[in-house]
């Protein structure tokens, strides 16, 4: 039996589907059969992220009314063997898909995979109850601004209201210079205030809007500090004791702009 | 030199970081505990209704509120001003 793992977050646009994508793609580089599915229904975001976009034939709407099999609406990336995809349907409404079935595909996608990880969409509403009805663990994901926070505590509520205790944290968009001088909270603040686990930390990087574009996440690109953070983080999902690295905050004043700036014509 | 004044002149002022927190655990006692309130004055009657039984207390000045005091957690804080003790509460 795989693990199911829900990535939410509460407040809209903090990193869900780029986080769902880069664990995606890190597992499967670490030799894990893994599922990615989007559930935000209208709002499909995953394919595009992954580069799969133009590879859907059905959805997960399709599979739950019945349309297709499940092996059918399943996209193999072929870039990464073991990655798989169960896009969103594009033309349907969050209530196309209930709980209940939810966590009846969740339990059949868990016997083939090593994990099924879920791309929750923003809010608390249906979208919400979908994502997590068939998780058995969450990963919330919040950006370190007071309004991102404040509703990842209220998930966090909501996640242990369903039973699904103890989720994990990864805060991302950290700029460690900004940290530094007193003018963003800490990866480790955050934690404290939430008072939860800290899965991960990922830096601000330019290279994730490059990836975006290509369709091609960093979390493959050796160059990228958001790279870096996310291989960290699957090596710690696939139970490796990876410590929490404090993220390079050290501006090196000229000569740093400048070792910075001959490592990127490398990179 | 021209590195020093920034720092210099932070001092000054609070963090933005730390103000950031101060924000964040103040909002998040109220989301947590999730009253309204109609329900912290119920409270409050009910606390001065409950004391008037030993004791004369100030019933306009009685206040009561939640503060955090730890990473996940918030406590109950009452002012109550007792004007004096009531006999029957005196006797034992
Ligand atoms: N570490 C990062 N550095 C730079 N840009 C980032 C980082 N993480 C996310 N982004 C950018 O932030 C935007 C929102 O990210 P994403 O779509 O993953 O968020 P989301 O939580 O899935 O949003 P939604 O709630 O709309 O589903 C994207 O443009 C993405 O490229
Ligand atoms: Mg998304």
């Amino acid at each position: 039996m795989g693990e199911v793992i829900v990535i939410t977050s509460g407040k809209g646009g903090v990193g869900k589907t780029t986080a769902t994508a880069n664990l995606g793609i890190g597992l499967a580089l670490l030799g894990k059969k893994v599922v990615l599915i989007d559930t935000d229904i209208g709002l499909r975001n995953l394919d595009v992220i992954v580069g799969l976009e133009n590879r859907i034939v059905y959805d997960l709407v399709d599979v739950v009314e019945g349309n297709c099999r499940m092996k059918q609406a399943l996209i193999r990336d072929k870039r990464y063997e073991s990655l798989y995809l169960l896009p969103a349907a594009q033309t349907k409404d969050k209530t196309a898909v209930s709980p209940d079935q939810m966590q009846r595909l969740c339990k059949e996608l868990a016997q083939d995979f090593d994990f099924v990880l879920i791309d929750c969409p923003a809010g608390i509403e249906q979208g919400f109850r979908n994502a997590i009805a068939g998780a058995d663990s969450a990963i919330v994901v919040t950006t370190p601004e007071v309004a991102a926070v404040r509703d990842a505590d209220r998930i966090i509520g909501l996640l242990e209201a369903e039973g699904k205790s103890r989720p994990r944290l990864i805060v991302n968009r950290i700029r460690p210079q900004m940290v530094k001088a007193g003018d963003m909270m800490a990866a480790d603040d955050v934690k404290d205030i939430l008072g939860v686990e800290l899965l991960g930390v990922v830096p601000e990087d330019e290279y994730i809007v490059i990836a975006t574009n290509r369709g091609e996440p960093v979390v493959a690109t050796p160059t990228s500090a958001a790279g870096r953070a996310f291989r960290d983080i699957v090596r710690r999902m696939a139970g490796e004791d990876v410590p929490i690295m404090p993220l390079d905050a050290d501006d090196g004043g000229f000569f740093g702009k400048l070792r910075r700036m001959f490592n990127a014509k490398e990179g | 030199m021209f590195a020093l004044l920034p720092k210099l002149f932070r001092r000054e002022k609070t963090r933005s970081r730390d103000i950031a927190m101060e924000r964040l655990r103040l909002a998040l006692v109220h989301d947590r505990v999730n009253v309204s309130p109609q329900t912290m004055e119920g409270l409050r009657q009910d606390m001065i209704y409950a004391i008037s039984n030993y004791m004369d207390v100030d019933a306009q000045e009685v206040a009561v509120k939640l503060t955090p005091t730890g990473a996940a957690q918030v406590a109950l804080v009452a002012s109550i001003p007792v004007n004096r003790m009531k006999k029957d509460a005196l006797r034992d």
